[in-house]
C-alpha cells in the first residue's frame, strides 16, 4: 500500500481490529519501517494492553490535542522492536474530546515532523463520529472482516463509507478463518468474501488459540511463531508490496475427505 | 430438510451457499438503501395486477442483482385465454 496513514476498521466490534493493528504495526516495524500505532477508541482504549505497553502510559492522545504535553511525550516506544511507537487513547474522556480536524493535524505532524513511515489508526467499532474521526487523516484502510454474516454485512457498509471519504486504497484482512469449515462448505472462503465485497484480501489470518495466549501475555503474535503470527507477518509484507502467495489452507485429512476424493469429489 | 447424506457431509454445498445467497441479497438492499419488505410488497401488488389480466399461472417477479443495481425482473408469459397454461 502506498498510503502512509492507514485506518484499521470493521464496523462490527470484536472481529480483531486491535489485534490486527498491533500485529501489522509490529510486523511493519520488524521490516524496518518507523511505525506509529494510534488508539482512537477514546474511553475504551485497548491497544495498550494488547501490545503489553499499558504500564508505560503517562500521557495520551487527548493530552496532546489539548496541549497538555508534546506529541513526543505521549509516544510510547516499544522496546522489543526498533522504531515502533504507541500513541494511546484516553481512558477517561469520551469521543467528543477528539476533533477530526485537530486529529488530522497531529497525524500530519507525525509524518512530516517526526518522520514516521507509517501511521496505523485503530478505529473504534461502529460507523459514527469515532469511526469518522479515525478515518479522517487516512489515505488507506484495512477492513478487518470475519467470514460470517454480520461481519461481512458491516464490512460492506464500512467500505461504502470509506469510499465516500475518498479513501482510495482499501484492503481486506480476513480474520479468524477456519480452514476445516471452509473445506466442508460451512464457512465463506477468501474467494467468496472477495466475490461478495469486491475488495481484495491482503491478509488471511486463520483462527488460532495462539492469539489469545499472545494477548494474555501482551506480546503480539508476530513476535512469535504461531500460525496466526506468521499470517500477520505475511500480511505486513504484502502491505509493503511484496508479492506473497497465500499459503494453502490446512489439508483436510478427515475420513469424509478421503471418501469424497474416492467418490469423485474435489 | 437435510438428508441423511447431507448431514454426513456428502452434500458439498454446505451452509455456506445459503449464507452467500442471503448476503448477496441483503447487501444489494443495503447498498440501494431500500427496505426489503417494501420491495416484497411491491412485488406482491404487481403480481396481483398481472394476475388480473393474465390469470394463467407461470408469471413470476423476482428480485435480482446485476452488478451494482438491484432490479425487479418480471417474467409474464402472454398467452391466449384457454390455451394450455404451460409452454
Amino acid at each position: 500500500m502506498n498510503a502512509k496513514v492507514i485506518v484499521v476498521t470493521s464496523g462490527k466490534g470484536g472481529v480483531g481490529k486491535t489485534t490486527t493493528t498491533a500485529n501489522i504495526g509490529v510486523g511493519l516495524a520488524k521490516l524496518g519501517e518507523k511505525v506509529a500505532v494510534i488508539d482512537v477508541d477514546v474511553g475504551l482504549r485497548n491497544l495498550d494492553v494488547v501490545m503489553g505497553l499499558e504500564s508505560r502510559v503517562v500521557f495520551d492522545l487527548i493530552d496532546v490535542i489539548e496541549g497538555k504535553c508534546r506529541l513526543q511525550q505521549a509516544l510510547i516506544r516499544d522496546k522489543r522492536v526498533e522504531n515502533l511507537y504507541l500513541l494511546p487513547a484516553s481512558q477517561t474522556r469520551d469521543k467528543d474530546a477528539l476533533d477530526p480536524e485537530v486529529f488530522k493535524t497531529a497525524v500530519k505532524q507525525l509524518i512530516e515532523e517526526e518522520q514516521f513511515d507509517r501511521v496505523l489508526i485503530d478505529s473504534p467499532a461502529g460507523i459514527e463520529s469515532g469511526f469518522r474521526t479515525a478515518a479522517a487523516p487516512a489515505q488507506g484502510a484495512l477492513v478487518v472482516v470475519n467470514p460470517e454474516v454480520s461481519s461481512v454485512r458491516d464490512a460492506d457498509r464500512i467500505i461504502g463509507l470509506l469510499e465516500a471519504q475518498q479513501i482510495s486504497e482499501i484492503n481486506l484482512v480476513i480474520n479468524r478463518l477456519r480452514p476445516k469449515m471452509v473445506a466442508s462448505g460451512n464457512m465463506l472462503s477468501e474467494a467468496d468474501v472477495l466475490e461478495i465485497l469486491g475488495v481484495k484480501p491482503i491478509g488471511i489470518i486463520p483462527e488460532d488459540e495462539g492469539i489469545l495466549v499472545s494477548t494474555n501475555i501482551g506480546e503480539p503474535a508476530v513476535l512469535g511463531q504461531s500460525v496466526a503470527g506468521q499470517a500477520f507477518m505475511a500480511t505486513a509484507r504484502r502491505l509493503r508490496g511484496e508479492d506473497l502467495a497465500f499459503p494453502k489452507l490446512e489439508e483436510d485429512r478427515g475420513f469424509m475427505a478421503v471418501l469424497r476424493r474416492l467418490f469423485g469429489g474435489k | 430438510m437435510a438428508s441423511f447424506f447431507d448431514r454426513l457431509g456428502f452434500n458439498r454445498k454446505g451452509s455456506k451457499e445459503t449464507l452467500k445467497d442471503r448476503l448477496e441479497l441483503v447487501l444489494a438492499y443495503d447498498r440501494a438503501k431500500i427496505a426489503p419488505g417494501k420491495v416484497d410488497a411491491l412485488r406482491e401488488d404487481l403480481l396481483a395486477v398481472v394476475k388480473k389480466y393474465f390469470p394463467t399461472e407461470g408469471s413470476n417477479i423476482e428480485v435480482e442483482q446485476r452488478g451494482d443495481t438491484i432490479m425487479l425482473v418480471a417474467n409474464i408469459p402472454l398467452e391466449k385465454e384457454g390455451a394450455p397454461g404451460k409452454r
